[in-house]
């Protein structure tokens, strides 16, 4: 423990549950403000949100006010249980990401020894959630919807996996906080100047990731599940208020959690040159803001993206993914393989 | 150990109840459904029995795949809300009297094999040698060396299988 407190076991558990509880609306606010109310805006030659607070910076308070009005609606013949449940599974996913992405050297809900396995295994759930709501909604937009949402997830999964794989190999461990160390007390050729951020070696399982990653939260220019021009909003187009918001938080914070992800696999995590990488006070406090930065970086990549291509085809989409993607990745965890053993 | 006990038996309640949902509900995809409860318990099992690793390959695997299949094979063919009828067919007492063997063998082989064996005494061990014991390392090097030979031959059998549905589904 840094601090001089012990504290039970269950205080702990509280603690650590209402910190993620707090970390996963803040984050998707953070990406939210930034990315899609003012740089898409400013991108695209507009300005955006301007009338709430400055420069439009408390619009979101605006907006979450207005989603919490709204009355809860269900179709007449929805399956009401499962329309319910359906947000809420999506949302569960998100909150379970954040449970190891460490910050600091203490600063980590639970480093669990499975680390990354851990994080792949859950975000799988939300596709359960995603094909829930299309199919208890009663709507043949939002069953396509729906459909089309497991057809890609299913799909950019396995390049997802397969790209951790590299990193995998390479640090020799699933733990993310072994990650980071391994990042932290490597060398190139020799000289440990800055560690070594694994996205020197592991370009393009870095790529791969970020490809994936934007498939795997159906963000542009991989949206057809929510296709507005096709499908009105494919699996959320029966959605209202508090459960419409849900989506929302789960898709962005799942963003937040996956460019936290991609930071801390390729670019060193919460670890900069000059930090202690066992412990200590300063790593725990600067970590955080560290991990922060990067994980900005990375989603501005993310967001970059999304406003820059148009929407793919359904078979385009899924071409990519198992002639291209998987290939590749193969490739790289052989190549990644044979200079583990040969180096 | 009561804290494990009493979780012990909230999760194999939740698990057999949702079993016998699967089986007695009148809508496909709500079967599914209940199936992924089943799942879920189990991996939470697994976890009780601090075996982490296979607790993430049972989420990974059978709730984000298996049953995300399924539930895409049936939306996509039958995607009917509310109850429906015709689910079943006439091998009741077959599927019962299958069930009833499956359960006497693996019961039979779990008492006669662990009977008496007590589970290993966890307290004092301290976090990091519990990881370099019995850690997801430890697993793989355990896949890897001791149990290499099934290892491979089932993933002989899986190629095999995904051989087979691939020329069966593409007979043209």
């Amino acid at each position: 423990m840094i601090l001089a407190v012990e504290l039970a076991y269950w205080q702990l558990l509280l603690i650590k549950v209402l910190a993620v509880m707090v970390i996963v609306p803040t984050a998707t606010a953070v990406i939210v403000q930034t990315f899609l109310f003012k740089m898409m805006a400013h991108m695209q030659s507009r300005l955006g949100p301007m009338e709430a607070g400055p420069h439009g910076a408390l619009q979101l308070l605006a907006d979450g006010g207005k989603f919490l009005q709204k009355e809860l609606l269900a179709p007449d013949r929805a399956d009401r249980r499962v329309f319910f449940l359906a947000p809420a599974v999506v949302l569960l996913s998100t909150f379970l990401l954040f449970v190891v992405i460490p910050a600091g050297p203490n600063v980590v809900a639970e480093d669990l020894d499975i680390g990354i396995f851990f994080a792949l295994a859950v975000s799988s759930i939300s596709v359960l959630g995603i094909l829930m709501a299309g199919w208890a909604s009663a709507n043949k937009y939002a069953l396509m919807g729906g459909l089309r949402a497991a057809g890609q997830l299913i799909a950019y999964e396995l390049p997802l996996v397969l790209a951790v794989v590299g990193v995998v190999i390479q640090a020799g461990e699933l733990s993310l906080q072994g990650i980071v160390r391994a990042q932290a007390e490597g060398a190139i050729f020799g000289v440990g100047l800055i560690g070594q951020p694994f996205i020197f070696t592991q370009f393009i399982g870095f790529a791969l990731f970020l490809v994936a990653t934007q498939a795997e939260l159906t963000q542009p220019p991989f949206d057809m599940p929510i296709a507005e021009s096709e499908l009105v909003a494919g699996y959320q187009v029966e959605y209202s208020g508090l459960q419409f918001l849900f989506f929302y938080l789960g898709e962005f914070g799942a963003a937040f959690a996956f460019s936290a992800l991609a930071a801390t696999m390729f670019l060193g995590g919460w670890y900069v040159p000059g930090l202690d990488v066992d412990g200590g006070l300063i790593s725990n406090l600067v970590g955080p803001a560290v991990l922060f930065v990067k994980t900005m970086l990375v989603a501005f990549l993310i967001f970059w993206i999304r406003f820059t291509y148009p929407r793919l085809r359904e078979d385009q989409l899924q071409t990519f993914a198992w002639k291209f993607l998987i290939p590749l990745a193969l490739v790289n965890i052989l190549a990644t393989g044979v200079f583990k053993v040969v180096f | 150990m009561v804290a494990q006990n009493l979780a012990f038996a909230v999760l194999a309640l939740v698990a057999v109840v949702a079993a016998l949902r699967v089986v007695t509900t009148r809508n496909v995809v709500h079967a599914a459904l209940y199936l992924v409860a089943v799942l879920g318990s189990v991996g939470a099992l697994y976890v009780l029995l601090a075996a982490e690793f296979l607790a993430a390959v049972q989420v990974l695997i059978y709730i984000g795949a298996i049953v995300v299949l399924f539930l895409f094979g049936i939306m996509l063919t039958r995607p009917t809300l509310g109850r429906e009828s015709g689910l079943d067919n006439d091998q009741r007492w077959l599927a019962g009297i299958t069930g009833l063997l499956l359960f006497g063998v693996l019961s039979y082989v779990l008492v006669e094999a662990f009977g008496g064996d007590d589970l290993p005494r966890l307290e004092g061990l301290d976090r990091e040698a519990l990881t370099a014991e019995r850690g997801t390392g430890a697993v793989g090097d355990a896949i890897f060396s001791t149990y290499l030979v099934p290892f491979e031959i089932v993933s002989v059998l899986l190629l095999a299988a995904l051989v087979g549905a691939v020329a069966m589904a593409r007979r043209d």
